[in-house]
């Protein structure tokens, strides 16, 4: 893919909005365009937290694995949302299972190379760590509203 | 005398004086939901309602509770209730045959807001049990759908196996231009679609959000967030409009059971706009 393409697809993805363009272009050189079958794996839990991934469009389950219970998906994630922030925190490791529940297209920010971009730059940094936690909360947020059951 | 619970009489002067319906048909929707369509004892006699609107029905001998009528507002001469079993009066309407008789009074509050909708895209938001008091709108646009923008049906439940009309949603889905969200709180091993909360789907939901009158109806928690979503997309208070539930006693403005601040929710709702109803969404059962 032409680097004005990938240019592009990141500068179209609502994770990406409001940032400076300098920012969207230091993100460029971490990014690639990637693209995940039914069933292939964006991450596994327990493997290394190496990617954040912008779904552009498909939907990704989040799931964990009971032994003899099987497989239980608790979240889903789909067009214009981001999948993985372990990335982010130490011992970057995935928590749970991440999998393609249909054709995924997405943009894959190298983790060590965003890191080390944030390093360098604090301003890109708090950019990141302030669209992440946005992301966090309302992760939370939903989660506390599966627990309450609230159709019970 | 008249007898107090007279058969098939259309239009009573007392509002507090229930009629006699027969129970024609009971369908299982879900482990703990069913369908009742109710007629008259005469089987002529018809009961027009609004969408939106509910009857007091009562299980003789037990009690009575409001719910919403889920059916086509076309087809007045049979009454269809969706009801979810959780106590005494709806275990009891739970266990009814048909040619059972039951009370019925009403129909009572207001309605969905239809006809104002007509050139607008139509967001529906349901929780639960909330899609049934939603179906009679679903049934209106469908019938005048070129009346309408985009047409929305975002629907949370707690499982796949809680999902309320499956069949009839997907053939709306397929042969109509209707788009259906559709996400469960707890995912199944076979389940493919969405998991997460329903407030969740109104960020992508593709509605113009300036032209758009969307209706909510489900648990309060759920739709305090799916307005709080709706407002931050840029749906005008006003636009949005919400049906309240509370308990009631007579339905009617009487007996004060339903009393929120200044409002008894029988009467001037149970659907309400946002904007009118948003300092009482903070209020608990009294
Ligand atoms: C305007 C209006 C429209 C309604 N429409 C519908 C409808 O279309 N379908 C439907 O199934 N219900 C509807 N309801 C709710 C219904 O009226 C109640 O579920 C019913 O009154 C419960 O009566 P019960 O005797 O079976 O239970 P109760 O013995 O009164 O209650 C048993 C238990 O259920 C709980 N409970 C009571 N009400 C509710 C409730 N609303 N939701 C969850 N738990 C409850 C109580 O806290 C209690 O723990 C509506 C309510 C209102 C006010
Ligand atoms: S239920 Fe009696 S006043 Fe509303």
């Amino acid at each position: 893919m032409h680097l004005e393409d990938l240019s592009r697809l990141l500068s179209e993805h609502p994770f990406v909005h409001g940032l400076e363009a300098r920012h969207v272009a230091f993100l460029l050189g971490c990014a690639s365009n990637v693209v995940f079958q039914k069933g292939d794996f964006l991450f596994r839990e327990g493997g290394p937290a190496d990617k954040l991934y912008l779904v552009r469009y498909g939907s990704v389950g989040l799931q964990v694995h009971f032994p003899a219970k099987g497989t239980h998906t608790f979240n889903t994630v789909g067009d214009g949302e981001v999948v993985g922030w372990s990335w982010l925190v130490e011992p970057y490791v995935a928590r749970f299972d991440s999998v393609a529940l249909s054709t995924v297209r997405a943009l894959a920010l190298d983790a060590k190379c965003l890191r080390r971009k944030c390093d360098e730059d604090h301003e890109l940094g708090y950019q990141m760590f302030a669209r992440i936690a946005q992301v966090m909360e309302r992760r939370l947020h939903a989660a506390r509203l599966q627990l309450l059951d609230v159709y019970g | 005398m008249a007898s107090l619970l007279e058969p098939g009489v259309a239009l009573r002067p007392d509002p507090m004086v229930p009629r006699l319906v027969t129970l024609e048909r009971t369908r299982a929707e879900t482990a703990d939901t069913f369908t009742m369509e109710l007629v008259a004892p005469d089987g002529v006699t018809e009961f027009p309602f609004l969408p939106g609107q509910f009857n007091m029905v009562g299980a003789l001998g037990v009690g009575e509770v409001p719910i919403s009528v889920s059916g086509d507002p076309q087809t007045p001469r049979t009454i269809v209730h969706t009801t979810r079993e959780v106590g005494a009066v709806t275990n009891a309407l739970k266990q009814l045959r048909p040619g059972a008789a039951l009370t019925l009074r009403g129909p009572y509050g207001t309605a969905w807001p239809v006809e104002a909708c007509s050139g607008h895209d139509v967001v529906l938001i349901a929780g639960g049990i909330g899609l049934a008091p939603l179906r009679p709108v679903i049934y209106e646009v469908m019938r005048q759908r070129a009346r309408f923008g985009r047409f929305l049906v975002l629907y949370g439940t707690r499982s796949p196996e809680d999902i309320l009309f499956a069949k009839e949603l997907s053939r709306w889905r397929s042969q109509f231009d209707m788009e259906l969200l559709v996400t469960v709180d707890r995912g199944t091993e076979h389940w493919r679609g969405n998991v997460g909360v329903v407030t969740k789907l109104v960020a992508r939901a593709p509605f113009e959000p300036r032209e758009t009158v969307a209706m909510v109806c489900g648990p309060e928690v759920m739709m305090r967030f799916a307005v709080a979503e709706l407002r931050a997309r840029g749906v005008a208070e006003p636009n949005i409009h919400v049906s309240l539930e509370r308990n009631m006693k007579c339905g009617v403005g009487l007996c004060g059971h339903c009393q929120l601040r200044g409002e008894f929710i029988c009467r001037s709702g149970p659907v309400y706009s946002y904007d009118r109803v948003a300092p009482l969404f903070e209020v608990r059962e009294l």
